[in-house]
């Protein structure tokens, strides 16, 4: 037993994992821009990988408790940046997302995964009991989906059904009754279809969001242009791949942003199936590391978080997977680590951070 | 510390566990699905994988070129640059529209339509928005190809016919392949591929067509070309040589100015044609650009017919021409006296109907019925000979069918009988109609081809000679109607009196000296009033004149048709002396060919004059 957290502390077989995935994504973003106008794209990542670790160094160091004493304040700071980018935030290909930050562009739902995954895991452990109660649920249900909407508003699907997750497997965590699962999972299912038929049909500056940013072609050539692109990459990779920068989906353009929610198309084109096993099974060890992390939790609440950050990251590597294969729906969520972008760079970073913060604390007295 | 920090509450372990396994079955499952698209499926996605990649660019390979009989260049072909638009993104096309219409100096209407007419085709696929880009829009295209990346430039092989109008009606023209075209040769043709569409173009189109090449190259998404893998050269078209001779071509040509009708030069020996004319023309092009579709209506509803091949099509009274076949069945069928001789007073009275003649010949025998083509005289050989006889002579000189000459839509004329009456009127023959037949009017129609070839098998003795315009024909076989000598003695001198006698009906007019030009005039009147209505005016008579040198076993022949020129004499008869002429001169070595009329038309500018961009100010 150490006297204080310390550095050495930090799970450095998970940060050997994410260093694995961070490079993997790196390689990825130099062979899909390299020869483009985009070219040096991957520096930039590196960039903000760079500051996602200091920022992971620096959450470690304030005790997880002292965050979630602050957690309520800081839903209520989250929540207002949510309606100040509603309000006034910088708008970029159709969506209000960002807000300027010292030059720097942020993207406040990025802010709010952290947020509530705090905020989730001081709620689940004030709850000091083993069943949730039907008021319990729908106080979580509350806390969630205020957050949800605000960023729908923005619009942004793909972040807004990221919080989700969290409160799930939250609140399977601290004890579900098994008529409220039941409950849950039928109005999941009456929902999930209700809200994409809402994306299509009610929201059609939301439909168009996601064609602008993703590919400008979709409805030209006919819808699923994109998932079949990502297809072809994907098949066409075959068994050993087609070698790095050599993937013609990739290098022409056809894969749609190759170098962020569809890059696992274009590894899997260049590095075939061989080097998607490879990453997945780096995400599958990432998340059993965090699993683990979870359960040697010193108490509840850093068990929370922790979940909180698997859940998360989970859902991302779940969703944009089955995308890249055209078994989801194209949402807009990318590959965390891999795919290009700063603020989700940095989130999966200072997640990560909130992590070591856990796990250095169980060797404190 | 806050009440949540309580740290005695126990982690769920077994929760937290069964976690880990769903996720090892979601990851399990994930890679099944990777496995599915990547091992089992693989094939077929990297067949796709290739499609997208890979575009294949045909490369145009130009028509062969054709030539006279002294290898001058009739038609031939040159490279030329059409512009493509790329429609892939739309939003960036909509920005780039203004830029692109001033500096094509397309109309924005023009554009719009053609955006428009493309509509349902794939976006993919670019369209041609400029067939014959000038080099100002060359210039263009390559200046701008960091911002405005939708434009491309595509060699394509253009039609050039130098001449312009001169023999256009026999040339022809070229047009993008119909869909029926393609449905019945379905391997050799691409959409948009040129094809002969009228004339020699069509008739020849196989040997002239050359083989279209293949480049393969390598396209990004959005269509634009990274690179070459390979390349299949085109094969040209063959060049093919023709009979027709340039300098006798723009003599007669030159005649035909403001004039409607046509001509045929034929070399009287072998068939070939040396000049054909038919008025009024066209240039051919304006086929060879994209044909705007008002022009084309026009051209093709002009009541005048533009697109006709007089030569070979128009099917007309032969007139007095016709008096040519009713002497030689009047000599040969022995049906009558080849001295017998007939009064003409200026008209007579057959099956109670008044037949007038020109003026009061008095006292005609068969020669002097020639020489100044006397219709009360051939009016009663006629009657003697009767339509059937008629019939047959005009049928052996190769009258109401096709002469066969190679060149599409060539019309049979025609030639009444009996038999032909019953079949197409249901009736039978009118004795009386045998008598306009008798000076080539009333149903005898025949085309200029078949009126030249006529005369030269009467002055050769029953040679019916093949028409053609291709230079080294293959086996050519000339018709044979054996005509005895003393019938062709005296036709030809009848014929040798129309052109050089002092009572011949082309008064010495059209005399050549050292040369034995001989030939036969006609001047008929025009019977289709349904076309006199439309044109909405009173056609005059129809001038003929087909002649021939020397007088027996002649080397050349003309047949003129001027329509509504009046009389054969005046109208036809000079422009076929000075085509024979200029024969002569040819031979003797002392022509003076005419200036050339054939222009540069490499680099055409606009196919249309283009209306300036609204609202843009260009120097």
């Amino acid at each position: 037993m150490r006297e204080r957290p310390q550095t050495q502390d930090f799970d450095w077989v998970l940060l050997g994992i994410v260093a694995l995935i961070s490079g993997m994504g790196l390689l990825e973003i130099y062979s899909a821009t390299h020869a483009s106008p985009m070219a040096g794209m991957h520096w930039k990542q590196l960039t903000w990988i760079g500051i996602g670790l200091a920022g992971m160094f620096l959450i470690s160091r304030i005790d997880y408790h002292t965050l979630l004493d602050q957690a309520p304040a800081l839903y209520v700071f989250g929540i207002a940046c949510l309606v100040i980018v509603l309000v006034m935030g910088y708008s970029r290909l159709g969506a209000r997302r960002w807000i300027s930050l010292g030059g720097a562009n942020l993207q406040v739902s990025e802010l709010m995964k952290l947020i509530i995954i705090l905020a989730l895991a001081r709620y689940f452990t004030e709850v000091h009991t083993e069943r949730l109660t039907l008021a319990d649920m729908v106080k979580v249900g509350i806390l969630t989906l205020v957050p949800v909407g605000l960023i729908l508003k923005q619009p942004d699907l793909g972040t807004a059904m990221v919080l989700v997750p969290v409160a799930v497997i939250g609140a399977l965590l601290a004890g579900v009754e098994w008529k409220h699962l039941a409950v849950g999972v039928v109005l999941m299912a009456l929902l999930l279809p209700f809200g994409w038929h809402m994306r299509h049909h009610l929201k059609p500056y939301q439909q168009q969001r996601i064609q602008t940013f993703l590919h400008p072609e979709e409805d030209q050539r006919g819808a699923g242009y994109q998932i079949l692109q990502s297809e072809i990459a994907v098949g066409s990779g075959g068994f050993w791949g087609k070698g790095f920068g050599k993937g013609s989906q990739n290098q022409l353009g056809f894969v749609p942003v190759r170098y962020s929610d569809f890059i696992l198309a274009a590894l899997a084109e260049e590095q075939g199936f061989i080097g998607v096993c490879f990453v997945l099974l780096l995400y599958l060890g990432l998340i059993l590391r965090l699993v683990d992390n979870a359960q040697k939790a010193k108490d509840k609440a850093g068990m929370f978080i922790v979940m909180g950050v698997t859940a998360i990251l989970g859902f991302h590597v779940l969703v944009n997977a089955s995308m890249v294969i055209g078994y989801m729906p194209v949402t807009g969520i990318p590959l965390p680590l891999m795919s290009y972008g700063g603020s989700a760079t940095a989130f999966v970073f200072l997640a990560l951070g909130l992590v070591m913060n856990v796990r250095m604390r169980r060797f404190v007295n | 510390m806050a009440a949540w920090g309580i740290s005695d509450q126990k982690i769920p372990q077994g929760r937290l566990a069964l976690f880990s396994y769903v996720s090892v079955v979601v990851v399990v499952s994930l890679l099944v699905g990777f496995w599915k698209l990547q091992v089992v499926q693989s094939g077929h996605y990297a067949d796709l994988a290739e499609r997208n990649r890979i575009r294949y660019i045909p490369i145009i390979a130009p028509r062969g070129t054709m030539l006279d009989r002294e290898g001058r260049v009739l038609v031939d072909s040159y490279p030329s640059f059409s512009i493509l638009l790329l429609r892939d993104d739309p939003k960036a096309l909509q920005k780039s529209l203004p830029q692109i219409e001033e500096g094509l100096a397309i109309s924005k209407e023009d554009l719009h339509q053609q955006l428009e007419a493309a509509r349902n085709e794939p976006k993919f696929q670019p369209i041609v928005i400029k067939p014959a880009a000038t080099e100002a829009d060359i210039a263009f295209v390559e200046s701008h190809r960091a911002d405005l990346p939708l434009l491309e430039l595509m060699m394509v092989q253009r039609r050039r016919y130098p001449h312009g109008q001169m023999l256009a009606n026999t040339i022809g023209y070229v047009g993008e392949v119909s869909p029926q075209e393609m449905e019945k040769n379905p391997d050799r043709y691409r959409p948009g591929d040129i094809v002969g569409k009228a004339g020699l173009e069509r008739q020849y189109n196989d040997q002239i067509v050359g083989t279209d090449g293949m480049r393969r190259v390598v396209v990004n998404s959005v269509g634009k070309v990274i690179r070459t893998l390979d390349n299949v050269e085109a094969i040209p078209g063959k060049p093919i040589q023709l009979t027709i001779d340039e300098d006798l071509q723009q003599i007669a040509e030159a005649d035909f100015a403001n004039k409607e009708g046509a001509l045929v030069a034929m070399d009287a020996r072998t068939g070939e044609v040396l000049a054909m004319v038919s008025r009024p023309t066209f240039d051919p092009n304006d086929f060879a650009i994209r044909i705007p579709q008002p022009e084309w209506t026009t051209l093709n509803t002009d009541p005048q017919t533009p697109l006709l091949n007089r030569a070979i099509q128009a099917q007309l009274a032969p007139g007095s021409v016709f008096k040519v076949v009713m002497s030689t069945a009047m000599l040969e069928s022995k049906a009558i006296s080849p001295n017998y001789t007939a009064y003409c007073p200026g008209s007579a009275v057959f099956y109670g109907r008044v037949f007038h003649c020109d003026h009061a010949h008095g006292v005609v025998n068969l020669h002097k019925g020639i020489v100044a083509s006397c219709d009360v005289f051939f009016y009663n050989v006629g009657k003697l000979l009767g339509i059937d006889r008629i019939s047959y002579y005009a049928r052996g000189l190769g009258l109401g069918q096709r002469t066969g000459i190679d060149l599409p839509s060539e019309q049979a004329g025609l030639v009444p009988s009996e038999e032909w009456s019953e079949r197409v009127n249901h009736h039978k023959w009118y004795p009386g109609s045998t008598i306009s037949v008798a000076i080539g009017q009333g149903a005898v129609m025949t085309t200029p081809v078949q009126l030249a070839r006529m005369i030269v098998a009467v002055a050769s003795g029953g040679t019916l000679i093949p028409p053609h315009l291709l230079k080294n024909a293959p086996e050519l076989k000339s018709g044979s109607f054996p005509i005895s000598d003393d019938t062709v003695q005296q036709v030809t001198d009848g014929m040798w009196g129309v052109v050089n006698e002092p009572d011949g009906t082309t008064s010495g007019l059209v005399k050549l000296q050292n040369v034995d030009f001989s030939g036969k005039t006609g001047t008929a009147q025009v019977e289709g009033f349904e076309l006199q209505n439309k044109l909405g005016k009173k056609l005059k008579e129809n001038g003929w004149f087909v002649g021939y040198a020397p007088r027996r076993n002649p080397e050349i022949v003309v047949a003129a048709l001027v329509q509504a020129g009046g009389w054969g004499s005046t109208s036809a008869a000079p422009i076929v002396r000075d085509v024979v002429k200029a024969y002569y001169d040819k031979k003797a070595g002392h022509f003076l060919p005419p200036p050339s009329t054939a222009q540069n038309v490499a680099l055409p500018g606009p196919a249309r004059p283009l209306a300036p961009a609204a609202g843009v100010q260009r120097p």
